[in-house]
């Protein structure tokens, strides 16, 4: 009952996101295998922060992360394109008018 | 991320639309576009890429063991410390490739039996012996030195997690060269005796460093397409002058001379001329035949097997913890 199944000794992928400094948003840096969760962290620890690359550690199960696909990235961000009006720098004020 | 959930696209498509989207792939590399993990690229890049990021990762494990030797027997605390760091560095490149292969859709797991079943095969430098102290600084020097003068242009690579990798690797690298060479010059500023082994390990080092650069350009056999799609920048020969002509003048400073007779500065073409490399010895070592290439394959294939116990357990447990989660929810 201890032995593990071939299937369990196959350790799961996590994706790893660290905060290089408190205020900054975590970053994904790379992936890594781990049994579980916490190991991830520690493995994390090892690979991604050895030189004080961070102070915090995300890690996510890379099975769990759902991606756009790049044949519909057209579809999904061309709209954006022409909607320079979203900008402010699309908008003419006259110098006179200050602080806008 | 995309490795186990790669979904591999299939064959049906024509090849028309293999024609089309060859083109447009080669147009997105012209432009210099990352190509990533779920973009649509030809198998022969993929497989181009698999089998050289594959080698490169097997090429970082199998580089700890020539080091390793020496953590036990460094001369003093501090170098013994800063050897540790070295080779966690080296196992940590060796897990950012593998991950970076990954993404291509093959399994760690398999690369790991390439390794271990002497399909795969690592850089030939790591098949040489390090009989002194002094070969843990020539290493350092000479074949970091090397993989960084071949690493730089790889952060330009036009698959992107290799790039991303090779980025990060290099930012490490530096530390091992610059240990390396530090190391160097204690031993060739020492007594004569230090000096004296330092000359040595040079005279070991030099050559298989030159044959880091792989065959001559007239010979490489993967340059042509690898070039055309981006992943390699410059040829083999090309890197190895540039090797040369920054090594010569750090060797100068050490008063250590370069083993090899015809070296000279070419004035006219303002660069190193150096002597014909030993291409038999070359092939012979990555054919499994140099110095230490059975007793690093029995050094890995020995941890993998001791190691199996901790993998098991970790595993276990995982299971076990899973487990007591489902009951507790239940």
């Amino acid at each position: 009952m201890n032995t593990p199944s071939e299937n369990s000794r196959h350790w799961p992928l996590y994706e790893v996101f660290v905060r290089a400094r408190g205020g900054l948003d975590h970053k994904h840096v790379g992936s890594l295998h781990a049994a579980d969760a916490r190991m991830a962290i520690d493995h994390a620890r090892d690979l991604y922060t050895r030189r004080q690359e961070g102070v915090s550690i995300w890690v996510v199960p890379s099975k769990d992360i759902t991606a756009s696909d790049p044949a519909e990235s057209e579809s999904l961000f061309e709209p954006a394109r022409d909607k320079i009006y979203r900008h402010p720098t699309f908008y003419e004020i006259p110098d006179e008018v200050k602080t806008l | 991320m995309y490795t186990q959930a790669l979904d591999t696209q299939g064959s049906d498509s024509s090849p028309v639309d293999e024609a089309v989207l060859e083109q447009r792939f080669l147009a997105r590399v012209d432009a210099e576009e990352k190509i990533e993990p779920k973009d649509w690229m030809p198998a022969r890049y993929r497989n181009t890429l698999i089998r050289q990021i594959s080698q490169h990762a097997h090429s970082e494990i199998v580089g700890m063991l020539p080091e390793g030797n020496w953590i036990t027997r460094a001369p003093t605390l501090q170098r013994k410390a800063i050897l540790i760091a070295k080779v966690q560095d080296e196992g940590g490149h060796g897990a950012y490739l593998y991950s970076a292969a990954e993404t291509l859709g093959v399994s760690r797991d398999q690369l790991i039996e390439q390794l271990l079943s002497g399909k795969a095969k690592y850089s030939s430098i790591f098949n040489y012996p390090t009989p002194t102290w002094a070969d843990v600084g020539a290493i350092g020097w000479l074949v970091d030195g090397a993989a960084i003068m071949n690493q730089i242009p790889l952060c330009r690579c036009s698959y992107g997690p290799y790039a991303r990798a090779m980025v990060r690797v290099c930012r490490e690298e530096s530390f091992h060269q610059r240990q390396g060479y530090d190391l160097m010059m204690h031993l060739a500023q020492g007594t004569p005796e230090q000096k004296r082994m330092a000359q040595e390990a040079l005279n070991r080092w030099w050559w298989p460093a030159l044959m880091m650069f792989g065959p001559s350009d007239a010979n490489s056999t993967h340059s042509g397409e690898s070039q055309r799609w981006k992943i390699k920048r410059f040829s083999n020969d090309e890197l190895r002058q540039k090797f040369v002509d920054f090594t010569v003048p750090q060797a100068r400073f050490l008063d250590l001379s370069i083993p090899d007779p015809l070296l000279r500065w070419d004035e006219t073409k303002q660069r190193h001329e150096f002597g014909p490399i030993d291409w038999t010895e070359f092939d012979q070592v990555l054919k499994g035949n140099g110095p230490c290439n059975a007793e690093r394959l029995a050094a890995r294939r020995n941890a993998h097997a001791a190691g199996a116990w901790v993998r098991d357990a970790a595993a276990a447990y995982a299971e076990k913890q899973r487990r007591r989660s489902a009951t507790l929810a239940a």
